[in-house]
């Protein structure tokens, strides 16, 4: 298992190196001038050329590039010129909370399309089918950011249900102590349970709007997986052993059905995380997809820099433990690697 | 004492700590004393630096400054006929000075004994002099508004005595003590700041990015960048009547939808970003107050390259002129907020104002005229070009100009130039055609003019514009202005402005309006020329 695990590390290497230099790259052609956005609005040529110098964007390209790689090598991923802050320290920051949202969101969807796909799978042909296939159709096509003003407009501003979008917590409570940068579980941890019912709702609205979003894979995943699943031969002869239907579709069938289910989550994990963009910016709430976006209006290299090399690095972890994931649900994987 | 006043003194005593350890409880739910001290703003965007002398502060930066630093002098204010608080161009006021007093070629302020930085530290002639001259030392913008007053070197700030600074006068500038009054010069504490001084970092920069280091009458204690900014009042505050609001949240809410809804269901107190259709609908509605203040010496203009073939045609600028469908960008694109700088009857003469009406007016027939008088019967084809940062007003603007040029045979594509992109393309003056907005701190024809319209050719003079007769009458008039001659004065503002709507390199189209959008239990806005809030005269009642 260990060996699997440091081979998966090895390939992913090269991918990391790839993901560095195309940033740079890509960050460099993007339009815009850096110097004369951060000069300020009444700059002469010679003011934007000492900000310029500051920043060190008059070096070739090169140069530029060996001291972006030795920064990072000690961690350092440079200074955003919007927030005035370490990337490091802004990531670090606001990963939980973009963390904390995409997990929720993802939890929402799971508990909403695994048991639907179930059903329209084992009543194919159903109503329950087709609200299915109709509920994951829209989900996908509305985009999230209308989801999400959709939801605020009707919870929030119509029935007053929700509290306002205003970010992570209302403004009148503090955060917990930090101790996973989760709301939710250091609230508990701190025993706040407050605060926590507080964080909770904040969290609702935008956790639903990420759910509906991702509704569509998981659920038309499952109901095909579970389809080929419940037309197979150990199903038929579990049947046929007199096994009750529960027994038959929880124990047997599903179990079985899962992997590329697994599969499906590991990707809408990933699309969710960009979909967050988009749904932290209705929701004011201080991600690293709202910060991605602002740096990258204001022509700020090193947060969208260090935004995509984050991103990248979690995607190979989440892949990682994905293939760990299947081994653990299906032995025969575990035996081949 | 006798034991009932005993117990009773222990009981008030115990009221008064009670008191006293509920005081964090702000934090507590469901504290409505809390919320009613409290006062709640939401945004669009947040600092980027807390100093304004930084490298590359934005402009709601500017907000957090002008905040917890003081200035030496400040602007009285004035009412406006329909009631708005207005800065009062003409009457400076003592902020951390408790006199003033100028000269022919110096000023000197005495300082107040008592004003305190946040840390306790006094106040002192020796800060005022460090803080002056770091504003005209780290170069860009900061040294570059100093010295639009004529404020360039260390050695015009003299320390006289502990309490005493005087500001020596470069050359005779009626803009140098104004320039003192608006946000860069603030007045820093020195040795706090000095201990966080680096060799590579003389003045401090780093620190003050991060860390409020004034004495103003509100106290940075927690800034999240692009998320909050929270403030609490400085009770010790000398500078002028304490403010009401005791501590003052500063929300970053990106989406506009959600800022309207925030004041909609009363849980945010003000806002003052909104595209204009609903700062129209708001005022319709008459739930919350709005109150709408055209920007002080700023004008929305469509600008012609006059160096660029055909707009080097004196013809056909005007016959563009003649061609803006003035009225409907008022009404379509603006909801009437914003105050029209056409439609002056024709022949009027021009005024010793600025920003004033000109008197072209939506005229097809003559526009085609001209055209056909330039040389060009069929038209001709060109590119508008607009700032995408300010989309909601640029974009339906210029399909409305493309709509009507076409009318008279000129034939528009639409380029839209990315916000980080917008001020590198002004200063190429390589677009034929474009829209822009410009407004200046301070309010005076002259400065807008010596930036927009002078051969100096700064980047503000996007139209590439120089004309030798130009340029002596702004230069006539800084020298009038600063010498109080008004005769040659008005001749030489009467003669810049009529000679910038005859020549027509930028036709103005409106002055823009600042609006702000409060709950109606909120008094006490103020117009400011930087055009941020000022939180200390803010009631929640």
């Amino acid at each position: 298992m260990l060996q699997q695990i440091a081979k998966r590390f090895l390939t992913a290497i090269p991918s990391v190196i790839g993901v560095i230099i195309i940033t740079f790259l890509l960050t460099r052609v993007l339009p815009g001038d850096t110097a004369a956005y951060f000069a300020g609005p009444a700059a002469t040529p010679a003011a934007i050329d000492e900000v310029r110098k500051q920043l060190g964007l008059d070096l070739p390209l090169s140069q530029q590039f060996i001291r972006y790689t030795i920064d990072l090598v000690h961690g350092n991923l440079g200074q955003s010129l919007t927030t005035g802050q370490p990337v490091v320290s802004d990531i670090a920051a606001r990963l939980p909370a973009s963390g904390e949202l995409t997990l929720l969101g993802l939890v929402v969807s799971m508990l909403i399309a695994v048991p639907l796909g179930i059903l329209a799978a084992v009543k194919q042909g159903s109503l329950i089918d087709h609200a299915c296939r109709i509920v994951a159709t829209a989900g996908v096509s509305l985009p999230v950011f209308f989801t999400g003003l959709v939801l605020v407009y009707v919870f929030y501003y119509l029935l007053g249900w929700a509290p306002p979008p205003l970010g992570r917590l209302d403004v009148f409570y503090s955060a917990p102590p930090t101790v996973t940068g989760f709301y939710l579980i250091d609230s508990l941890i701190a025993g706040d349970l407050e605060t926590f019912r507080a964080a909770l709702a904040q969290l609702a609205l935008p956790a639903i709007t990420l759910g509906l979003f991702a509704l569509a894979p998981i659920a038309r995943m499952t109901r095909a997986s579970m389809l080929a699943v419940l037309a197979s031969d150990f199903v038929r002869t579990a049947r046929a052993s007199g096994l009750s239907t529960r027994m038959v579709i929880v124990t047997y069938a599903f179990r079985n059905a899962m992997l590329p289910v697994i599969t499906t989550l590991g990707m809408v994990f990933s699309f969710l995380l960009g979909a967050n963009v988009l749904v932290e910016k209705v929701f004011a709430w201080p991600g690293v997809g709202s910060y991605a976006v602002e740096a990258l209006i204001a022509s700020d290299y090193a947060p969208v820099q260090g935004f995509v090399l984050v991103m990248a690095i979690l995607y190979i972890l989440l892949n990682l433990f994905i293939d760990i994931l299947y081994g653990v649900i299906d032995p025969r994987v575990r035996l081949e690697g | 004492m006798d034991r009932r006043t005993f117990l009773k003194s222990g009981t008030a005593g115990a009221a008064l700590a009670g008191s006293a350890v509920a005081a964090p409880a702000i934090w507590s739910p469901a504290q409505a004393q809390a919320r009613q001290e409290t006062l709640l703003i939401v945004s669009e965007s947040g600092p980027n630096n807390i100093d304004i002398q930084g490298v590359g502060t934005n402009v709601p930066g500017y907000e957090a400054s002008w905040n917890s630093y003081d200035r030496l002098i400040t602007h009285a204010m004035k009412t406006l006929p329909d009631g708005t608080q207005y800065y009062d161009r003409d009457k400076i006021v003592p902020e951390l000075a408790e006199d003033m007093s100028v000269s022919d070629m110096s000023a000197t302020f005495k300082l107040r004994k008592d004003a305190t930085f946040h840390d306790g530290a006094p106040v002192t002639a020796k800060d005022v002099k460090w803080s002056l001259d770091r504003s005209v030392s780290v170069g860009g913008f900061p040294a570059f508004q100093m010295s639009a007053g004529s404020l360039t070197k260390p050695e015009q700030f003299v320390i006289v005595d502990d309490y005493t600074v005087r500001v020596d006068f470069l050359r005779k500038d009626r803009l140098t003590i104004p320039d003192l009054a608006v946000i860069v010069p603030c007045v820093i504490n020195s040795e706090l700041v000095k201990k966080h001084a680096a060799a590579n970092d003389p003045w401090g920069l780093e620190y003050t990015k991060q860390n409020e280091a004034g004495g103003g009458a509100y106290k940075i204690v927690r800034w999240t960048p692009g998320t909050e900014v929270v403030y609490e009042r400085n009770d010790a505050w000398k500078n002028g009547a304490l403010p009401k609001i005791k501590r003052v949240i500063w929300r970053m809410v990106p989406s506009a939808g959600n800022r309207r809804a925030l004041l909609e269901r009363g849980d945010a107190d003000i806002s003052y970003d909104l595209p204009n259709k609903d700062f129209a609908e708001l005022k319709q509605d008459g739930k919350l107050k709005i109150v709408s203040t055209p920007y002080s010496n700023g004008i929305q203009y469509i600008g012609m390259n006059v160096t660029m073939a055909p707009f080097d045609n004196l013809k056909v600028r005007q016959a563009v002129a003649y061609a803006i469908p003035y009225q409907k960008i008022m009404d379509v694109v603006l909801f009437g907020l914003a105050k029209p700088m056409f439609g002056a009857p024709p022949g009027t003469p021009p005024s010793v104002s600025w920003p004033q009406p000109h008197s072209y007016n939506t005229d097809l027939a003559k526009a085609k005229q001209l055209l056909t008088e330039a040389g060009f019967p069929n038209g001709f084809e060109t590119v508008i070009s607009f700032d995408l940062g300010f989309a909601g007003v640029n974009e339906p603007l210029c399909v409305l100009v493309q709509e009507s040029l076409a009318q008279i045979g000129i034939k528009t594509t639409i380029d839209k130039i990315p916000g980080a992109n917008w001020r590198t393309e002004l200063n190429k003056k390589s677009m034929p055609l474009f829209t822009n907005v410009f407004s200046g701190w301070l309010d005076y024809p002259e400065y807008f003019f010596y930036w927009c319209y002078h051969g100096q050719n700064s980047v503000f003079n996007t139209m590439n514009y120089k004309s030798p007769e130009m340029d002596k009458l702004i230069d006539g008039a800084r020298a009038t202005a600063a010498v109080g001659d008004t005769a040659n004065y008005d001749k030489d503002v009467e003669g810049f402005v009529d000679l910038a709507f005859h020549d027509i390199p930028r036709i103005p189209l409106y002055q823009p309006y600042v609006n702000v959008a409060m709950q109606k239990n909120i008094s006490g806005y103020q117009y400011w020329f930087h055009r941020r809030l000022d939180y200390r005269a803010l009631v929640k009642a």
